[in-house]
């Protein structure tokens, strides 16, 4: 028998979308291990390479970035299609509805901050409309929404600082490439 | 460190963020105001019966001296299911939401009224 190889023809394009989603994936992964008192509670840190990607590559690419983490960070942590894979995919996908619209706002007054404490109203929004109407179909929840849109404002804040932050410390190429570093730094 | 972060938000930021507080502020009042009941209190002949949260879904049957009514708490709401009056006043009224409303079974003695963290109304004459 002879060992048959799948070969797909991938684009640079490609190549960077799937290095941005593994940014993503591995603040994902730094993220679950900071313990949260309620579950939903998270700063969201991965949103931080989405809105770089918005801002600088357009809304296509952050969609896949944002869709790709979802999904293989549902992989690695072993939930992907139980109820939480589903509430966090409603969740990326409302805001990133959300980000198409706002992307078109005024660049000169409306930064990052903008569009990441928009973008996190939408996510809550998209995982408290799951939860309601699929998992805990009762009014009860309600009374959690209060303090969901309030982490969801200081955590879409903080996020929008540290992307605007880290947009102007590296205005020029996002990742270093290792083939054009000077000579002198030891490899 | 704080003067070099703030030099990130734009004036539309601010705007959003301002928008993004208020709408906070309203939603917590809204939802946190103690409007919606959370406790249904039973009386029977007078005296009280019980006290039961509105959180866990229950049937409750209360004897009065007709018979047996029978008290349904379902999805943060209340009502009488069924009773043995002979006009079904209280059973045609419906579920019970908001903190104050009351459902009255004069001839079998039966009431439930619904109370909440803030009372709406000091008394209710009929």
């Amino acid at each position: 028998m002879t060992a048959s190889t799948i070969k797909l023809n991938t684009t640079t394009e490609d190549h960077h979308i799937a290095r941005m989603a593994a940014v993503a994936l591995g603040l994902t992964i730094l993220e679950n291990a900071i313990p949260s008192p309620l579950p939903g509670v998270k700063p969201g840190l991965a949103n931080i390479v989405t809105l770089i990607v918005l801002s600088r590559y357009g809304w296509r690419v952050a969609a896949w970035v944002s869709l790709l983490r979802v999904v293989a960070g549902s992989l690695l942590f072993g939930n992907f299609l139980t109820p939480g894979f589903f509430i966090g995919l409603s969740g990326a996908v409302c805001s990133l509805a959300l980000l198409a619209l706002s992307q078109h706002l005024p660049r000169r007054w409306f930064g990052p901050v903008t569009h990441s404490i928009l973008a996190a109203f939408a996510h809550i929004t998209g995982q408290m409309l799951v939860v309601y109407l699929w998992l805990i179909p009762h009014a009860g929840i309600a009374y959690l929404i209060p303090i969901f849109a309030t982490t969801a404002l200081l955590f879409g804040t903080v996020n929008g600082l540290i992307a605007a932050r880290f947009m102007e410390e590296t205005s020029t190429p996002s990742i270093p490439q290792l083939d054009k570093l000077p000579d002198n730094i030891p490899r | 460190m704080y003067a070099a972060a703030l030099q990130h938000i734009k004036p539309g930021d601010w705007l959003t963020l301002l928008l993004g507080s208020i709408f906070v502020v309203v939603l917590t009042l809204k939802l946190w105001s103690g409007d919606l009941a959370d406790k249904a209190l039973i009386r029977s002949g007078g005296k009280i019966f019980r006290e039961v949260p509105l959180s866990r879904d229950q049937q409750i049957e209360v004897p009065g001296p007709l018979g047996i009514s029978i008290i349904t708490i379902q999805n943060r709401r209340a009502r009488i299911s069924s009773d043995p009056s002979p006009r079904q006043y209280c059973v045609r009224q419906g579920w019970l939401q908001q903190a104050g409303e009351i459902a009255l079974c004069l001839p079998n003695q039966v009431s439930v009224e619904l109370t909440g963290s803030r009372k709406k109304y000091d008394s209710l004459n009929y």
